[in-house]
């Protein structure tokens, strides 16, 4: 019993450590006061401010565009991944390419981003493309890292699940391509669908790669958010922290609903 | 054989995009860690020249200014030793969650296990912004310091090394417990009683038994937390002072305020250099887990 009531404990007071700093932030969106640490009242007014905020809502649109195209992108690629590592088994020089598809995971995001910009000034210098860094720069930047979330998902899915019926499919006159399509890709789709998810929120959450392949135009929404929190606070942030939080936590929710869904 | 043609495919497409786009950018920073630095655009000169003769104008000077000046050596260790400490806290709250979340029931282990995850879902810039708030000096945890008379007037939280430690320790929690979760879960409840039985007490159990066999999982979500911390730049820059300057931040200024290319990439490239051996490690994890499906 004793036990018992250390484990609650923990439990409980880890949970608690993880939530309350999004609770506090949802709750002092609802200040009406500009200083926002002074509780002056109940009130809707950031909200408000906030939807006629034309410069965080252009931001927004630009990120949630570049999200949703990185994230179909990183999941095409990333399922080919999965796929190569899983059930192909000569893959030219693999120890390159497991180094190439993971290392993405864990590498800090400033080099990431600086090489990336370098990479895209080069690039430009040698052939005269991309002339300019916008949102295509980001969009390329981002697949990039979010291809290794996507494979490692993907991966732990395909080992999952019994490759005899993919070979019962074949015996039974199936060719190749006709069991990827009709037998693995349909049972492994809440896993793909998850991964996209998780791609969609890296990208729609990423600053420091963004910040690096920017340019004029493309503003995502952590740059301009980062740019208002650097050195103080900021009501309008509040209310967009409360409206985003929730957002995502929603899209997180979803997220474990495909992921379980095959592990039943 | 179409079907060699489809693998080829499915191999290719992705290695040519990663090529591309991941292994020559890492490439292009050793190349310009190794240019000649001048003032112009682009801030070097090129490594090649061809011009009556074919010239290899490479220099190790980028390095050496770095070895030479503690301010850069001093941000490494300085962000080594806040990535070391911050794995450590990250530990130290991650395995008994993960150890007490791997023995709970089926169904109540499938909810903890979400509930612990899903802040990682939302924005990671916003977790930081949280604590900004609940850390100012008429923040919410000064209040609570306050009313119980722990302290008789505001304490400076906010702006040092150990708000920086506490935002790291809070964001990267879920990437320590998700790998320990991960071999926990697998492990055989049964092997507990049947040390009991053997007549080992708690703390041995755990020592002899427990412990070693999450020790690959300790290693991984250890690695999953320090790499990248030792590159963090957006916690220290919102919630950190001018007492500490870590890595990060040193790299980003060199970039964009010196706008001193080939210091900045011979930076990135040492950094890449002290974390080989991490990646390494990571890699090895990685790779087995992927052959073995363990997790």
């Amino acid at each position: 019993m004793k036990s018992n009531i250390i484990k609650s404990f923990i439990i409980f007071s880890g949970l608690f450590f993880l939530y309350f700093p999004i609770l506090i932030l949802i709750f002092y969106s609802f200040n009406e006061n500009k200083r926002v640490m002074v509780w002056k009242g109940f009130s809707f007014k950031w909200y408000n401010e906030l939807f006629k905020n034309e410069q965080i809502i252009e931001a927004f649109i630009v990120s949630i565009k570049i999200a949703a195209l990185s994230a179909t992108f990183s999941t095409i690629l990333g399922v080919m991944i999965g796929y190569s590592l899983v059930r192909i088994r000569k893959i030219p020089f693999k120890a390159f390419y497991i180094f190439l598809s993971s290392t993405p995971l864990v590498l800090p995001e400033l080099i990431l981003g600086l090489s990336m910009l370098l990479f895209f000034i080069s690039l430009n210098n040698v052939i005269g493309f991309p002339s300019s860094r916008g949102q295509l720069t980001i969009f390329i930047s981002h697949v990039t890292f979010c291809i290794a979330f996507v494979a490692i998902i993907i991966q732990a899915r395909l080992t999952d699940f019994n490759k005899n019926i993919e070979e019962a499919a074949m015996d039974l006159g199936y060719n190749y391509t006709k069991v990827l399509y009709k037998i693995t890709l349909p049972i492994i789709l809440p896993s793909i669908i998850a991964g996209w998810l998780l791609a969609f929120t890296i990208s729609l959450d990423d600053l420091v790669v963004a910040s690096f392949t920017t340019g004029p135009g493309a503003n995502t929404l952590p740059i301009v958010v980062f740019s208002k929190v650097r050195l103080g606070l900021s009501p309008e942030v509040n209310a967009l922290s409360a409206i985003l939080m929730l957002a995502l936590l929603l899209i997180g929710i979803i997220y474990f609903y495909f992921n379980k869904k095959f592990k039943h | 054989m179409k079907n060699k043609l489809f693998e080829k495919y499915f191999i290719f497409t992705p290695y040519f995009w990663l090529v591309l786009f991941f292994f020559i950018p890492l490439a292009i920073i050793f190349k310009i860690s190794i240019s000649v630095s001048e003032w112009g655009m682009p801030p070097y000169q090129e490594l090649f020249i061809f011009e009556n003769q074919f010239k290899f104008n490479a220099t190790f000077e980028n390095y050496i200014y770095i070895f030479r000046d503690f301010y850069y050596i001093g941000s490494f260790i300085n962000s080594l030793i806040l990535a070391l400490i911050s794995t450590f806290f990250c530990l130290l709250i991650g395995y008994p969650l993960a150890f007490y979340i791997a023995t709970s029931n089926v169904r109540l282990r499938n909810i903890l296990l979400v509930l612990v995850v899903i802040p990682f879902w939302s924005s990671f810039l916003l977790r930081v912004y949280a604590w900004k708030i609940i850390l100012q000096n008429n923040g919410i945890l000064n209040l609570i310091l306050l009313n119980l008379g722990i302290t008789s007037e505001p304490l400076q939280l906010l702006y040092n090394q150990y708000a920086v430690i506490m935002g790291i320790v809070y964001t990267y929690l879920p990437l320590m417990i998700l790998p320990l979760y991960g071999y926990l879960n697998k492990f055989d409840l049964n092997l507990i009683d049947a040390s009991k039985d053997l007549g080992l007490n708690r703390v041995k159990t755990f020592i002899k038994v427990i412990l070693p066999l999450s020790i690959p999982g300790i290693i991984a979500g250890s690695l999953l937390v320090f790499i990248p911390v030792v590159g963090e730049f957006i916690i220290p820059e919102m919630l950190g002072g001018s007492d500490r300057l870590y890595y990060g931040k040193i790299l980003w200024e060199e970039f964009f305020v010196n706008r001193n290319w080939p210091g900045a990439s011979a930076l990135a490239f040492t950094g890449i250099i002290i974390l080989v051996l991490p990646i390494v490690f990571f890699q090895i994890i990685y790779s087995r887990w992927s052959e073995k499906n363990e997790i």
